[in-house]
């Protein structure tokens, strides 16, 4: 906001410019704009009191892409995801959302930017004195839309995590996994062209996890849908960065493993270690490291 | 110095959340509808507790002040009595601490539990601005409820006081009615529903910011309660005298 404008135009000509060596070259020709990143953090700090939280943080993640982040517990990865949403703001250093610069937005200015990001909590954070329709509708409700077609959009998500069932319940009558996936209904309602997971999978059994994953799978390869995944799980890190979904001839969505084709998987990793990034690339450099750090957090011990 | 900074601190705050609390009304979507089920919750759910405080609070008055009067021969006086002190005074701020106690108090609960359950930062993350969803309607419907709730305890109050100096004193109903009238003057009234409008206002913003500031968790969402209640209610009391003067002021009311 307050950055002379020459110095973002350099700066955005800047990206492009990498991002052209990157990418296929006719592609970014045809879409200009999806040369721009989703989500930029540009050397963001971040402390609470004297607790440095976030230490001179960069990343990217492009259109389409999945970022897993991974870090200890209390290593500041939901800092980052409420960051990007605005709920927080960075001592110093910039974030861009689509080549936004947003890190000086006001909170009326960042209401058009969240209204892009599906963002799924941590702990859920349902509305407890809304139905779990009203909760999932909530969107919708407030943009107006007409009840019927918020009906039909609701039941749509609410089969999509399978739990058609609870629609009239209230968040108290719900489980801890039921209610993650109830919170995954109503950031995924509107088709947001950002999903932020954060640790969606925590506490859910296996079967559950695996669905949240081919979810977050689906988005990322059928709807072009950006997004980071925050999680402890290395499961989690496998399913996402080996399989990747198709629609078959029937219609059916299947996944495949990546098998040979490699660099087929739109997935990166970022690890975080006090409040700096330590590693980020594709799983194959993540598997094949040798960092002490990275191996114990992998192993467990 | 460092109190007074923080006092300084939360009056900008607050003055922040009523202005943009006020701004968000004239924006779509508007919470019409929260508005009206706020106004039932506060106005309709507060009735009874105010209607007996008035009523109550009328009785002792004439119960305290009937003996004084006959000793200067003024039992004639007692609706007068009642009447002035109650529609000035005992009427707007009684009703507000009864409202500030237990309005007050659900509201900075409810808003703090939904701060320290995420509930806000998911209700702005979906793009609703809190200020505008969940405090606007909520000092709107104390504004316009709370001097209902005030006229709803003054008649109760001389009810009360009515039912007093008959049955204890044997003062005959109508005698009290005419002083009653004799009494009070339309300035009294207006003033008496000026104030609750104010109270309202101190009330709704003082308890949405203390349950939008809540930290630390549960604890802290009890530790935020109990500062909305006592906060808006000194301050209403504080901002009462000033509230007389003015209106002594404006109306011009001389000593009688
Ligand atoms: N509002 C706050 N005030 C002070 N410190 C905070 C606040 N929010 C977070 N922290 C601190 O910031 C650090 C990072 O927290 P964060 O929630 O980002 O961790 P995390 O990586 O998401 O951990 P987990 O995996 O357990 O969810 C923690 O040490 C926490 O104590
Ligand atoms: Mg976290």
């Amino acid at each position: 906001m307050f950055s002379q404008p020459t110095e973002d135009a350099t700066n955005v000509a800047d990206v492009i410019e990498e991002e052209l060596e990157a990418t296929d070259l006719e592609d970014a020709v045809d879409e200009p704009e999806r040369v721009v990143p989703a989500i930029e953090f540009r050397d963001v700090h971040l402390s609470f009191e004297d607790n440095k939280i976030l230490d001179g943080i960069s990343f990217t993640v492009r259109r389409g892409e999945t970022k897993v982040i991974l870090g200890r517990s209390g290593g500041g990865k939901s800092t980052t995801i409420r960051l990007i949403l605005g709920l927080l703001k960075p001592d110093s250093g910039q974030i861009l959302i689509d080549g936004e610069d947003i890190t000086n937005y006001s909170e009326i200015e960042m209401m058009t930017v969240r209204a892009k990001i599906g963002m799924v909590f941590q702990e859920g954070a349902l509305f407890d004195s809304l139905s779990v329709y009203d909760n999932v509708a909530y969107r919708l409700h407030e943009q107006g839309i007409a009840e019927t077609e918020v009906e039909t959009e609701v039941r749509r998500m609410l089969k999509f995590v399978d739990l058609e069932d609870a629609i009239d319940k209230m968040p108290a009558e719900l489980s801890g996994g039921m209610r993650r996936r109830v919170g995954i209904a109503r950031a995924l309602v509107g088709d947001p062209q950002i999903v932020l997971f954060d640790e969606p999978t925590a506490g859910l059994d296996p079967p559950t996890a695996r669905t949240i994953c081919e979810l977050a799978i689906k988005l990322r390869d059928l709807e072009d849908v950006s997004s980071i995944f925050v999680t402890h799980e290395m499961k989690n890190l496998e399913y996402l960065s080996s399989e990747y979904a198709t629609v078959d001839e029937n219609g059916e969505v299947v996944f495949e493993m990546e098998g040979e084709k490699l660099c087929l998987i739109n997935t990166e990793i970022v690890m975080l270690k006090e409040g700096k990034i330590i590693f980020s690339g594709k799983d194959e450099e993540f598997a094949a490291t040798d960092d002490p750090y990275i191996l114990k957090f992998v192993r467990g011990k | 110095m460092n109190l007074l900074k923080k006092f300084l601190f939360e009056l900008q705050e607050i003055t922040n959340l009523i202005i943009s609390a006020f701004f968000g009304l004239f924006k779509s979507p508007r919470y019409v509808k929260e508005i009206i089920r706020q106004m039932d919750l506060i106005g309709v759910g507060s009735l009874p507790i105010v209607l007996l405080t008035g009523f109550f609070t009328g009785g002792v008055l004439i119960l305290q002040t009937y003996p004084t009067l006959v000793y200067y021969g003024a039992q004639a006086e007692a609706g007068r009595a009642v009447a002035t002190s109650l529609i000035r005074e005992l009427g707007p701020v009684l009703s507000a601490l009864m409202v500030s106690g237990r309005i007050g108090s659900a509201i900075s609960a409810e808003l703090g539990a939904m701060v320290v359950s995420q509930q806000i930062d998911a209700m702005r993350a979906l793009g609703t601005d809190p200020n505008r969803k969940l405090v606007a309607p909520r000092i709107i419907a104390l504004i316009l409820m709370l001097p209902l709730l005030t006229v709803a305890a003054d008649v109760f109050g001389l009810l009360g006081g009515g039912i007093v100096a008959k049955n204890l004193y044997g003062l005959d109903y109508n005698l009290f009615i005419t002083s009653v009238r004799n009494g009070i003057t339309t300035e009294d009234i207006i003033g008496g529903i000026i104030k609750p409008l104010f109270f309202g206002l101190i009330i709704g913003s003082v308890s949405c910011y203390k349950g939008l500031s809540t930290t630390d968790g549960t604890v802290g969402v009890g530790r935020s309660t109990t500062s909305a209640v006592v906060l808006s209610s000194i301050v209403v009391i504080i901002f009462d005298f000033f509230l007389s003067r003015a209106i002594q002021s404006i109306f011009d009311i001389k000593p009688i």
